[in-house]
C-alpha cells in the first residue's frame, strides 16, 4: 500500500487534465488514493504532491482539513451516525449509544476485527428521514435499534454487496471524450468567449 | 386559486427521473435549444425578469449576481455550490440525485448568458449517490452533444467538470468553496477584496450559484421570467423547496409557492402537524444558523423580506420543528456544538468563542452550571457578534461564528427558566454533596 497504482496514475492524470491548474485536482486525487488503500497513506500523499506539483506538506495541509480523509486505517465499514438537531429530536443520540453498546467501541474507534468504525457526525442531509446514518456514505433511513443490529449482521455476513469497502466513493466516474472536450480555460486566457463576441454590450 | 406548477421537482415521481431519456421525454434540453437562438444578454434578461432569489441561504437575486462580474474581464468561471450541509437542509441533494440533467441544463444556460468558459460542479463529499448520478448524467450529456465543444453545433463551448469535497461545512461559504476548488483548506477569504464576481477562482471573475437556483433556469427560459415572477409575492418569486423535519407527522421536502405559503401551511398542512398532536414549542425557520420562531410566527408567509423583518431568515429552506417535550438547553447545545466543530479556525472570535460556548452549555446541561454562566454565554456571544442583534454584526470573516450565537440568543431569551432550573439544580447538588477534603496532613 503506497503510491498510486499505474491504473490509478492514468485516472489521476485524466482528472488533472480537467482543471485549469493541477492543484485543483488535489482533493479528488486524495479520494482516489483513499479508494485504493482505504485511507490516505503518506506515500500516496507524496505521490499526489508530485502529480500536482506541490510539496507533500501542502497535500497533508489540505487533506488534514477535511473530515473524510483518514490518516490511519479505519474499518471496512465506516458508520456515520447523525446526531445533529433533526436527528437528535428523533433519537439520533440514543441510536449512537446503542451502536456503541452493540459494537463495544466509542465514536472514532474501530472494532478489533477491523470491520466497523463508528463516527458521531454532523448533518448528512437526510433530515426528514431521522434518525439516519451512512455506511461508507450510503444512506440508511429511520433506523431503529433493531434495524441497526440487522444492518450489522448483514454487513458481517456479506449480504450488503451494494455497499463498497471504505474509500470507494462514487462508482461512476466522469469521462470527457476527447472529441467532445471544450478544454480547460486557463486564468490567462483573456479573450472573450466566441459566443459573447469581442465587446460586451452592457453590464449589470 | 390557480394550480401551482412544480417547477423543479416535476420529475421526482419517475423511477428513472435521472436518465437522459426521461429528461428529454419530459421537455429536457428544450430551454438550451431555445437559448442558443437568443443572444446571451437576452437570456440574462429573462433570468433577471424572473426575480429569482438565490436558494443557497443568503437570498441574493441571481440576475443581479450575474451582473456583478466586471465588464470585459475574461475568463469567467461558473462554480456550482452543491456543498449542502446546513443542518436541516435537504433539497440540493434530491435535485442532484433525482434530476441531474435539469441542473446541468441550468449550468449551461448560466454559462451561455454570463460568458463562463468553464464550469465546476462541486458536490458535497458525503453525497456518493449524487456524485454518481451527476457523473453518469454528464457522460450522457457529453455523448449527446449538450455539453463540451460546439454545443448542438453552435459556437458555444463549455466543459462542465464534476468535482467534490471531503467533509467540511464551511466550504458551503462561496469563498471557502473556491479555496477548496483550488486545492486548499476551505477557509473563507476576506471580502472585500475577494468578492468572487470580481476576484474568485484563480483570481478571475467567478459566479457561484446554488444547485436549486440553477435548477430553476430551464423552466424560466422555457416559460419566461414573467411566468416565474407571477408566482409568489413581494421579493420572493416562483416556487421554492422547503424541508420540514423534527417533530412532525409527515416530514418531507415540499416544493411550494414562495412568498405566499405560510409556516402553518408547511408544518400543519404539508408536514401533517406535530407528532402525537402535541404542542409546538419552537421551530427553526431556515437552517441551524437562523434565530428560532414560535407559535406566534406560524402565520408569517415564507417571504424573504417578511421573515427578515420578523427577526430571522429563510436561509436554506430548512424548517426544524420542536414540540413541547423538547429540552431547549439540549437542543441549543447541539446546534452550538455543530458550529464549534465546523469552525475553520481562521478567525479567533469564532475558533475560540464557539468552543467556549459549547463548553459552557455542556456544563449547564451536565448539571455543573454556575449562576454566572448565562451572562458569560452572552458575553462570549457579544464578542463574536457585537450587540447580538439581527441581522448580526460580526467580528469574523464569514457568518459561521455569528450563526452559533443565534440559537443561544433565541433559547436564552425565550426559555431562560429552563437554563436557570438546570443551574439551580447544580447549585443544590453542590450544597448537598458533603465535601470530603482529605484532612490536612500534619506538617509537624
Amino acid at each position: 500500500m503506497a503510491r498510486l497504482s499505474p491504473d490509478n496514475v492514468v485516472l489521476a492524470k485524466e482528472i488533472i487534465s480537467r482543471y485549469p491548474l493541477p492543484k485543483s485536482a488535489l482533493i479528488p486525487l486524495c479520494h482516489l488514493a483513499q479508494e485504493q488503500d482505504g485511507y490516505l497513506t503518506e506515500e500516496a500523499m507524496a505521490h499526489i504532491a508530485e502529480l500536482v506539483n506541490v510539496t507533500p506538506a501542502e497535500v497533508l495541509g489540505t487533506a488534514s482539513f477535511y473530515e473524510m480523509f483518514k490518516m490511519e486505517p479505519v474499518g471496512k465499514y465506516m458508520i456515520n451516525i447523525c446526531t445533529n438537531i433533526s436527528c437528535q429530536l428523533m433519537g439520533g443520540e440514543e441510536l449512537l449509544a446503542h451502536a456503541e453498546d452493540k459494537l463495544g467501541i466509542r465514536p472514532g474507534q474501530t472494532t478489533s476485527d477491523g470491520l466497523f468504525t463508528i463516527e458521531d457526525v454532523e448533518c448528512i442531509a437526510a433530515c426528514t428521514e431521522a434518525p439516519c446514518l451512512q455506511v461508507n456514505y450510503r444512506y440508511e433511513h429511520r433506523i431503529s435499534n433493531q434495524q441497526f443490529d440487522q444492518l450489522i449482521d448483514d454487513l458481517r455476513s456479506g449480504k450488503r454487496s451494494d455497499i463498497p469497502a471504505h474509500g470507494m466513493l462514487a462508482r461512476v466516474r466522469q469521462h470527457i471524450p476527447e472529441d467532445r472536450r471544450a478544454g480547460s480555460v486557463l486564468p490567462t486566457d483573456s479573450a472573450a468567449p466566441v459566443w459573447i463576441g469581442a465587446e460586451e454590450s452592457s453590464n449589470g | 386559486m390557480a394550480e401551482i406548477p412544480k417547477i423543479i421537482t416535476s420529475r421526482f415521481d419517475y423511477e428513472d427521473s435521472y436518465s437522459i431519456a426521461r429528461y428529454e421525454a419530459t421537455g429536457g434540453y428544450a430551454a438550451l435549444k431555445k437559448a442558443l437562438k437568443m443572444t446571451p444578454d437576452a437570456v440574462g434578461e429573462e433570468v433577471k425578469s424572473a426575480s429569482l432569489l438565490g436558494r443557497g441561504g443568503a437570498g441574493f437575486p441571481a440576475g443581479t449576481k450575474w451582473g456583478l462580474a466586471p465588464a470585459n474581464v475574461w475568463p469567467r468561471y461558473l462554480v456550482v455550490n452543491g456543498d449542502e450541509s446546513e443542518p436541516g437542509t435537504y433539497k440540493d441533494r434530491l435535485l442532484m440525485e433525482r434530476d441531474p440533467h435539469q441542473l446541468i441544463e441550468g449550468v449551461l444556460l448560466a454559462c451561455y448568458a454570463i460568458g463562463c468558459g468553464q464550469a465546476f460542479l462541486y458536490v458535497r463529499g458525503e453525497m456518493a449517490l449524487a456524485q454518481e448520478r451527476i457523473a453518469a448524467a454528464l457522460n450522457e450529456a457529453y455523448a449527446a452533444g449538450y455539453v463540451g465543444k460546439n454545443i448542438l453545433g453552435t459556437n458555444f463551448s463549455v466543459d462542465v467538470v464534476l468535482t467534490w469535497g471531503a467533509g467540511a461545512y464551511i466550504v458551503g461559504e462561496e469563498t471557502a468553496l473556491i479555496e477548496s476548488l483550488e486545492g486548499n483548506r476551505g477557509m473563507p477569504r476576506l471580502k472585500p477584496p475577494f468578492f468572487p464576481a470580481a476576484k474568485g477562482l484563480y483570481m478571475q471573475p467567478t459566479i457561484v450559484n446554488n444547485v436549486e437556483t440553477l435548477s430553476n433556469l430551464p423552466w424560466i427560459v422555457q416559460n419566461g421570467g414573467e411566468a416565474f415572477a407571477a408566482l409568489g409575492a413581494e421579493a420572493s418569486r416562483g416556487t421554492r423547496m422547503f424541508a420540514v423535519s423534527g417533530h412532525v407527522k409527515n416530514p418531507g421536502v415540499f416544493e411550494v409557492e414562495y412568498g405566499t405559503t405560510t409556516f402553518r401551511d408547511l408544518i400543519y398542512g404539508h408536514a401533517g402537524g406535530i407528532l402525537g398532536d402535541r404542542e409546538l414549542k419552537a421551530f427553526i425557520p431556515g437552517g441551524a444558523s437562523a434565530p428560532w420562531f414560535y407559535g406566534e410566527h406560524l402565520d408569517i408567509p415564507l417571504e424573504k423580506g417578511t421573515v427578515d423583518r420578523a427577526g430571522s431568515m429563510l436561509g436554506s429552506g430548512a424548517v426544524v420543528v420542536m414540540d413541547e417535550t423538547t429540552d431547549a438547553v439540549k437542543a441549543c447545545l447541539r446546534v452550538v456544538r455543530f458550529f464549534a466543530r465546523e469552525s475553520c479556525g481562521k478567525c479567533t472570535p469564532c475558533r475560540e468563542g464557539t468552543n467556549w460556548l459549547e463548553k459552557i452549555l455542556q456544563r449547564i446541561q451536565d448539571g455543573y452550571g454556575r449562576p454566572s454562566d448565562l451572562e458569560l454565554l452572552m458575553d462570549v456571544s457579544d464578542n463574536i457578534s457585537p450587540g447580538i442583534a439581527w441581522p448580526p454584526k460580526q467580528t469574523t470573516i464569514c457568518p459561521l461564528g455569528p450563526s452559533a450565537v443565534s440559537p443561544i440568543a433565541s433559547a436564552l431569551q425565550r426559555f431562560r427558566p429552563e437554563f436557570e432550573a438546570k443551574i439551580a439544580m447544580a447549585e443544590q447538588n453542590r450544597q448537598s454533596v458533603p465535601v470530603a477534603f482529605p484532612k490536612a496532613a500534619s506538617h509537624a
